[in-house]
């Protein structure tokens, strides 16, 4: 298994976000975690992402300890997300936001540029060039120069998507990413998402557009109240009693 | 052109080491961080190359270079412990350790106590402070650019954001703290060697407001503001008093509302201080 979950619990003060979660994730496949809200969905992404420890159990990436790791060590393992809220740099153009998640990615040294030395102009090109690829390939080309905060809410979520990418990531946590999306959208994000796969990246998706989820993910996860109930393939989870009863409530409800 | 220096030379100075102040804490801002702990730091800076000069005649430019690595080692110290606090309390950590070095200045006899350290040997020139300006200036605006300048940008816009890209936020906040803390530390050290004496007071928390008050006129947008927001507002109270109009209780009210405007809208306000209104400026340039 790529990413690795082995009996995960994080609890904050009296409440427990996960317990017992274990499940694997795949390489180079979608794999999808859904669940009611407040089920810890985020709660696990910020975990493989660093921005929360577990407070007991394993997480493995490729067989490497994740666990407790912080969150820059974690990027620099290949681990790149979105976030749910959208945390964009609004005072900075759509292509200075994706440059700004080159920083694993690109050296851009302080002595060359201080010198005026030619290779800190052609760092700098290069840089914008990858750049504009990402935003090419989130559809968002054409808003290269506008600043973030001006983007409509669909653009916003194409430009966090074109800045992770920009990190060169293995794997991808994708939290809601085609929430508020009109239809058009949604089918360029389908598409963007299977050909990010097929360069290599495995991607965990957070989404409760279900048909969405259960056309795109080979396996998906489901989590309530912090545990998870199963995982499998679409059809598996779809047939799965505990999971039809924590969507559709049980009988005689 | 002799004339001229002759007659506003001690304000050219003056222009001078405050826009080197300015900037040390324009790069400190850089990052988001709100640090009122640089007149402190340009505290250390002038006591530790005063007192380097006087008592072990240290050369001049050792000195001045001792002042300023001894507050950067001090920003150091303070700096991984204090930066893990955001916004507002930062302000207030570093205006405690302000204090803390007004204080100790005031009770130590190596100091000179609160009469200050007199006759320190006035070595300082006009060239010397516009040049480690211009230098200063320079830098800050190559650094921009850099990796390290891309990093303070995103971590200024959103510091959770800036982490999981893989930016070591906690080492960049240190840089830019301890940056700040050099630079004002060379302008403390000039400052000292300037007029043969420096007090406690003259490092306390009017000088910190004062210093933030420079970037918050100037603005924050390029290296530019910081020096324009010191020059204008270190020329004024004497263009005034040239025609009659002393500033006195009326600066610091001025000063105190404009403390407390910022402070009120300060973790948000700073950024859209940054903003770019109209049109998109590059942000690498």
């Amino acid at each position: 298994m790529f990413l690795e979950f082995e009996k995960i619990c994080r609890s904050f003060g009296g409440v427990n976000a996960l317990s017992q979660v274990s499940f694997g994730v795949e390489a180079g496949t979608i794999h999808g975690l859904i669940g009611p809200n407040g089920s810890g969905k985020t709660t696990l992404v910020n975990l493989i992402s660093g921005l929360t420890p577990p407070d007991s159990g394993r997480l493995t990436l490729d067989s490497r300890p994740i666990h407790g790791l912080p969150p820059y060590r974690i990027a620099a393992l290949g681990v790149a997300r979105t976030f749910q809220n959208i945390r964009l740099f609004s005072n900075m153009t759509c292509l200075e936001n994706v440059m700004a998640g080159q920083h694993l990615m690109a050296r851009r040294a302080l002595f060359p540029r201080l010198l005026h030395l030619p290779s800190a102009r052609l760092d700098e090109l290069k840089s914008r060039e990858e750049a504009f690829a990402c935003l090419s390939r989130a559809g968002i080309e054409d808003k290269a120069l506008m600043l973030a905060g001006s983007l409509s809410y669909g653009e916003r979520r194409k430009l966090e998507i074109a800045r992770a990418i920009a990190l060169g990531p293995r794997l991808l946590l994708l939290d809601e990413p085609i929430a508020g999306m009109r239809q058009r959208e949604i089918q360029e994000m389908e598409f963007l998402f299977r050909s990010l796969v097929e360069s290599g990246i495995t991607i965990i998706l957070i989404e409760h557009n279900m048909p969405f989820v259960m056309r795109l993910c080979s396996r998906i996860t489901v989590l309530q109240f912090g545990q998870t109930i199963t995982t499998g393939t679409p059809d598996e989870v779809a047939r799965h009693p505990d999971v039809i009863e924590a969507y559709l409530g049980g009988d005689g409800e | 052109m002799s004339r001229l220096f002759a007659v506003y030379g001690s304000l050219i100075n003056f222009i001078g080491i405050n826009a080197l102040l300015a900037l040390s804490l324009y790069i400190t801002l850089s990052a988001g961080q709100l640090s009122l702990g640089n007149a402190a730091f340009a505290g250390i800076g002038a006591y530790s190359s005063g007192i380097l000069t006087m008592r072990f005649d240290l050369p001049y430019p050792f000195s001045v270079a001792a002042g300023a690595c001894l507050a950067a080692v001090t920003a150091v110290l303070i700096g991984a412990p204090v930066l893990r606090i955001r916004g507002v309390f930062l302000a207030m950590a570093t205006l405690a350790f302000g204090e803390v070095v007004r204080i100790a200045a005031v009770n130590l006899d190596i100091t000179g106590g609160a009469l200050g350290l007199v006759g320190i040997p006035n070595k300082t020139t006009a060239l010397v402070i516009y040049g480690v300006l211009a230098c200063a200036a320079y830098f800050l605006a190559v650094l921009k650019g850099s990796r390290t300048g891309w990093s303070f940008a995103c971590i200024r816009e959103d510091e959770t954001a800036a982490m999981v890209m893989g930016i070591n936020t906690t080492y960049y906040k240190i840089t830019a703290f301890v940056m700040g803390a050099f630079i004002a530390g060379i302008a403390g050290a000039l400052y000292a060697h300037l007029n043969f004496i420096i007090t406690p007071g003259e490092f306390g928390f009017s000088a910190a407001v004062q210093i933030l008050i420079y970037n918050v006129v100037g603005g924050i947008r390029s290296v530019y503001g910081p020096i324009f927001g010191a020059f204008i507002l270190t020329a004024l109270p004497e263009a005034l008093r040239a025609i009659g109009v002393t500033a006195g209780p009326l600066r610091s009210g001025v000063n105190g509302v404009i403390l407390l405007l910022v402070i009120l809208y300060l973790p948000n306000g700073l950024n859209s201080y940054f903003g770019k209104k109209n049109k998109a400026q590059p942000h690498w340039r």
